[in-house]
């Protein structure tokens, strides 16, 4: 399969020979040479992450005090620890009902994607036909034009078909925008699937969609799931087209939720970063959840 | 983009005679296999072409209008709209803002980036958590994490107070307040939140790079610092040229992170052109006027693209270089 496949065991082999593996003698030498910059290794992986985390530590850390305890001691930590401000956003129902559309309107944005980029990155890598390549640059193209450039126009054409307040409204756009990136991961991965395979399986009688969607399909999965989890971040943390789109607090997905709320209560600091440190829990789970897949993503993305 | 390797030869040539193709004469099984590439295509075409190709062709079209999204757009006034946005010295303002964020986060984020990448690639404990934590800044919605740091910078906040506790005090700012400052505070932020991006990019190209050379390297007697800048760095050329590439359009682009901790302000110091574009277009419903900076944004983009693939990283998508699948 495709080298995206093979990175986490490259890595996972790594990690394994640092444990002391057979290679481990390879290692030892060097690592007893840099006895002493070891230590300035670690102190500079400290300062990285405590520079990464602060600020948001600082969130989470800062929802526990109170407005007037945060004026009065910006650095200081929670004392007493209130949790009134997180109770707040979770019995609201403007919170649960922004993650409930930000959740609808990304799983459509990824289905929508990944459903239509897996079948044309199928036909661009499995036929041959006339200007199968010219369709590819053209997909390819895409990469380049950013939906900032379309706005306006988006906007007006989202507006005349009524679609403005629409979870499609967001989807469609943002799927279709995603969709280079697919076809461009997608594409070699099936390619890489054997020819052998295909004609075996067409001899069996399977016909060329029956390849597709039982054998195709399946075994490229880790290039679907990498695509999907690209589009679903993507459209999770989409600020500027739920912006225009959705007029409606109603219709609000989180990150507008956090902008709106944000300047709603701009003197209530520790309110703000309530609902901001809940609106980020689900994108750190989701990472988490799917950090391989994205960092195997972009390496994917980055060399074939 | 390298990521896909031309038709590898061997097999190009070998397909259509190959033995489940060998019916091709028959027209029946043609039109199958035409309806089944239409079938697979069109709904994907479809979608783009509505939702991309279209409304960028529409842009171009509008910007040679002066109109304001409602109206007949029947006001036709050619480039009126360019000369009028490149005479406007907030819009030169703002491109000259985007260029020098360019060049900023390049200056900043790759040595920034490549140093702890490579400090990172060695043997210590926690590895894999310190790659996760480093990635949670760039996972966090742009908007959370701008108004995490609004809420941070300002005046008699968390940085201030921080600041003064350990005998810096004297360097307080108007962060996001003052003409002068803003613009590096933002690439402060910037950099917290994108220099993540950099170091698994590069770590994921290490990857790449044989540990054998660096045992060779040992032996023959080079330090640590002297393997890298020789051998580690050079084999990780092509992974760095796409990250500055990435980087550049990014940065023209930029608009979440501004737009939710200045708005462009004060006094339009931190505009960028997106900002300036969804300012006019949608603020002020200069729908020609706004299509027409849409149109310059896409054409320094392009041409920014252009040069540095023609000139930087030719050498990467040339057929020799590239890996076979």
């Amino acid at each position: 399969m495709s080298a995206t496949d093979q990175r986490p065991d490259t890595r996972a082999s790594d990690g394994h020979r640092s444990g002391g593996g057979p290679a481990g003698t390879l290692d030892r030498a060097p690592r007893r040479r840099l006895g002493v910059s070891t230590v300035a290794v670690y102190l500079v992986a400290a300062v990285v992450t405590v520079a990464t985390l602060a600020p948001v530590v600082y969130a989470v850390l800062g929802a526990f005090r109170s407005t007037g305890q945060i004026t009065a001691d910006p650095v200081g930590l929670p004392d007493p620890w209130i949790s009134d401000n997180y109770v707040a956003v979770l019995t609201s129902d403007t919170f649960w009902r922004q993650a409930l559309n930000s959740t609808v309107v990304a799983t459509l944005t990824t289905v929508i994607a990944v459903g239509l980029g897996v079948m044309a990155a199928y036909a661009l890598s499995r036929y041959q036909f006339r200007g199968r390549e010219a369709l590819y640059t053209f997909f390819t193209l895409g990469l380049l034009f950013p939906l900032t450039v379309a706005i306006l126009p988006l906007f007006l054409l989202l507006r005349q078909m009524q679609l403005t307040d629409t979870t499609l409204g967001v989807a469609l756009p943002q799927a279709a925008f995603a969709l280079p990136m697919t076809v461009v991961i997608l594409r070699p991965f099936l390619r890489a699937l054997p020819d052998e395979l295909e004609d075996a399986a067409l001899v069996d009688g399977c016909g060329r969609l029956g390849f597709f969607w039982r054998i195709a399909l399946p075994l490229s999965g880790p290039g679907l799931i990498t695509v999907g989890v690209l589009a679903f971040v993507q459209s999770w943390n989409a600020y500027l087209l739920p912006l225009l789109v959705l007029g409606s607090p109603d219709a609000y997905t989180l990150p507008l939720g956090v902008a709106t709320f944000s300047t709603q209560y701009t003197q209530d600091t520790a309110a703000v970063l309530a609902f901001t440190s809940l609106a980020m829990v689900p994108a750190l789970v989701f990472f988490l959840l799917a950090q391989r897949r994205i960092v195997g993503g972009l390496t994917g993305a980055v060399k074939g | 983009m390298p990521t896909h390797t031309p038709v590898t030869p061997g097999r190009a040539t070998a397909r259509p005679g190959g033995p489940a193709r060998a019916r091709r004469g028959s027209t029946g099984n043609d039109w199958r296999r035409r309806a089944e590439v239409a079938l697979l295509v069109l709904p994907a075409l479809a979608l783009f072409l509505t939702f991309v190709l279209v409304p960028m062709v529409q842009a171009a079209y509008y910007s040679l209008f002066n109109w304001n999204g409602l109206e007949a757009l029947d006001d036709f006034i050619g480039f009126g709209n360019y000369s009028l946005a490149l005479g406007d010295p907030v819009f030169r303002d703002a491109i000259g803002h985007n260029l020098l964020i360019v060049v900023l986060s390049i200056l900043i984020q790759l040595p920034l980036g490549l140093g702890i990448a490579l400090l990172l690639n060695r043997d210590i404990r926690g590895r894999g958590v310190l790659r996760t934590l480093i990635f949670v800044p760039y996972v966090l919605a742009e908007v959370v994490a701008g108004v995490i740091w609004l809420l941070m910078l300002q005046p008699n906040g968390v940085v201030d107070e921080a600041m003064a506790s350990v005998g810096l005090g004297g360097l307080r700012q108007l962060w996001l307040g003052d003409p002068d400052v803003v613009l590096f505070t933002l690439m402060v932020v910037l950099t917290w939140k994108y220099v993540g991006f950099a170091i698994i990019l590069f770590l994921a190209g290490l990857q790449g790079v044989p540990q054998e050379l660096h045992e060779a390297a040992a032996l023959d007697g080079a330090s640590w610092w002297q393997t890298q800048w020789n051998i580690t760095i050079p084999l990780l050329g092509p992974t760095i040229r796409i990250w500055v590439f990435l980087s550049m359009i990014g940065s023209l682009q930029l608009f979440d992170m501004v737009w939710i901790m200045t708005g462009g302000g004060p006094a339009n110091a931190s505009s960028t052109m997106v900002t300036y574009l969804i300012s006019q277009g949608f603020e002020r419903f200069r729908f020609g006027y706004g299509s027409a900076v849409a149109v310059i944004l896409f054409a320094v983009s392009f041409l920014l693209a252009i040069t540095y693939q023609q000139l930087v990283m030719r050498r990467d998508t040339a057929p020799t270089s590239g890996r076979v699948r």
